[in-house]
């Protein structure tokens, strides 16, 4: 490992060149929360449709309206981190399609087509059959308008820390989470307890899925490569530690908590707490995991 | 035709002259460089050496950054320059997360991607990269790697055995090469980096994104 030829030989870099700093920062962050609510909640919406088709159904409305909203957030961070924003229409004339970027843009399009259908069937035509054949649809398209952030960052070949498997499992996990929590505190005590108990199962399963992989691959990921040891020193007493526990505080750890509790009282008012740390800690988790690997020097 | 780079350490002297000829020849904006030299020191005095390692895009034939540019702004020429047009990029900067070797950065003038391209525009008229015109003892070896009668092919047949790339493990297959170089020239974890001032300057991070 690289620790022990330093020790050995001693090396110091004593001239070189400032290396770039953070390049994917808050906005990335933005990007991928905003879009594991949007395609999250179209992911709950299907399920509750579908299990309680009479209870939930109020949901239509607003659930596509916050989808539209929050994957137009994500479509804006994703522009305006651009350097060059206005040649953002390049990825539809100028496609490279070996790129996850340009996969999941072309993919982006088509969710908000979508998106916008199901809003156009369920407040101008008021034809819920029409949304619900939509919906389905949409949950497909959801799935990889999901991953494709994973795609992106495994084909960041120079993090090591990024892998397909984890990260895609991450991001199905977050828009779980994601859209739960949203659902949580949109369906408000509209809900009866059978679908605020669901909801918080799921919420709760999902969080305690995702928090195994997170300390999965802290404990066992710097014994596969010396990058990924050397990424994670960041988060084991490095300069990301406390924000990363933070975040798996919030994000994991009290969703656990708080849902387990509330189905053993049988008393579902916790899970608005629940809900609200989980989006929190979501942020500071994703943003801690996409930030880490560009602290590394690359040469 | 495959073009290809091999620098031989044994005679790099860290003069830096193939730097600044880059920086003219390309009119790399401050604070950017397509070529670098990284100056490592070894060992504890007395028993210490100074490294020079020139660092410069490794032109893989299984690029990272062409595989994930989302508008082919990054691209191959037939010559197997990696090359870039920076009237497509649009600056999401997936290149620069992409490339194990930290050879890309945001141009701070046109906010777009750019990194060496083996000076692409003298290749095209016949002419050597500026780097290897600028170089004193002929340390920077350029040519066709497909014709075993090139300097490079010919340099590399004798050199067999201390030949290496950057980074091998991750599958890019770069043509860019090194003779003499080892773990610590070439492996930016065998060295400690620290933030701050060091010899001649301050090593540190640049704010490149702007959303900071």
């Amino acid at each position: 490992m690289a620790h022990e030829i330093i020790a050995a030989t001693n090396a110091v870099v004593v001239l070189d060149v400032a290396l770039p700093g953070i390049v994917w920062g808050w906005i990335i962050t933005m990007n991928m929360w905003a879009k594991s609510i949007g395609t999250g909640i179209i992911f709950l919406t299907f399920f509750l449709l579908k299990k309680y088709p009479k209870e939930t159904g109020f949901i239509r409305f607003p659930a596509v309206m916050v989808s539209i909203v929050t994957i137009h957030l994500f479509l804006f961070f994703t522009v305006i981190d651009l350097h060059q924003m206005f040649r953002f229409w390049h990825i539809f004339f100028h496609p490279h399609m070996t790129s996850a970027i340009t996969i999941g843009a072309w993919m982006a399009t088509g969710f908000v087509g979508l998106l916008l259908g199901m809003a156009y069937a369920i407040y101008m035509k008021k034809d819920e059959a029409l949304y619900d054949r939509l919906l389905g649809y949409t949950v497909l398209l959801a799935v990889p308008v999901t991953l494709y952030t994973a795609g992106l960052m495994a084909q960041s070949t120079a993090r090591e820390l990024w892998q397909m498997p984890t990260e895609s499992a991450q991001m199905i996990l977050a828009a779980l989470i994601a859209g739960t929590a949203t659902m949580l505190l949109l369906g408000g005590n509209k809900f009866s307890n059978t679908i605020k108990k669901d909801l918080g199962i799921i919420l709760g399963l999902s969080a305690a899925a995702a928090f195994i992989l997170y300390m999965a691959e802290l404990i066992f990921g710097p014994m596969k490569a010396e990058e990924v040891a050397a990424v994670l020193e960041y988060i084991k007493g490095g300069e990301y530690t406390i924000m990363f526990w933070i975040g798996q505080v919030l994000a994991f750890i009290v969703p656990m908590i708080l849902v387990w509790v509330s189905i053993k009282k049988e008393s579902y008012y916790l899970l608005k707490i629940a809900a609200v740390s989980a989006l929190i800690g979501l942020w500071i988790s994703k943003h801690v995991w996409l930030v880490i690997p560009q602290l590394l020097n690359m040469s | 035709m495959q073009l290809g780079f091999l620098v031989d350490l044994h005679l790099c002297m860290g003069c830096k002259g193939c730097e600044i000829a880059c920086k003219v020849e390309n009119e790399v904006p401050l604070s950017t460089w397509r070529l670098r030299v990284k100056y490592v020191d070894v060992g504890a005095f007395p028993e210490t050496k100074r490294t020079f390692t020139p660092l410069r895009c490794n032109h893989c034939a299984n690029a990272p950054c062409e595989r994930i540019c989302p508008v082919s702004a990054l691209h191959y020429l037939e010559n197997g320059i990696v090359n870039i047009d920076k009237d497509r990029c649009i600056g999401c900067a997936g290149c620069i997360m992409a490339c194990p070797y930290g050879a890309i950065y945001i141009d701070p003038q046109t906010q777009t991607a750019d990194k060496c391209t083996y000076c692409a525009h003298r290749v095209a008229s016949s002419m050597m990269p500026s780097c290897v015109v600028a170089c004193p003892v002929e340390a920077n070896i350029f040519g066709d790697l497909d014709d075993p009668m090139s300097n490079i092919s010919k340099y590399i047949q004798q050199h067999q055995g201390n030949v290496q790339v950057r980074k091998p493990e991750k599958g890019t297959e770069p043509h860019h090469y090194y003779v003499g170089g080892g773990n610590v020239t070439l492996n930016p974890l065998a060295s400690f980096r620290a933030e701050g001032h060091s010899l001649f300057n301050n090593l540190t991070h640049l704010p490149v994104g702007g959303h900071h």
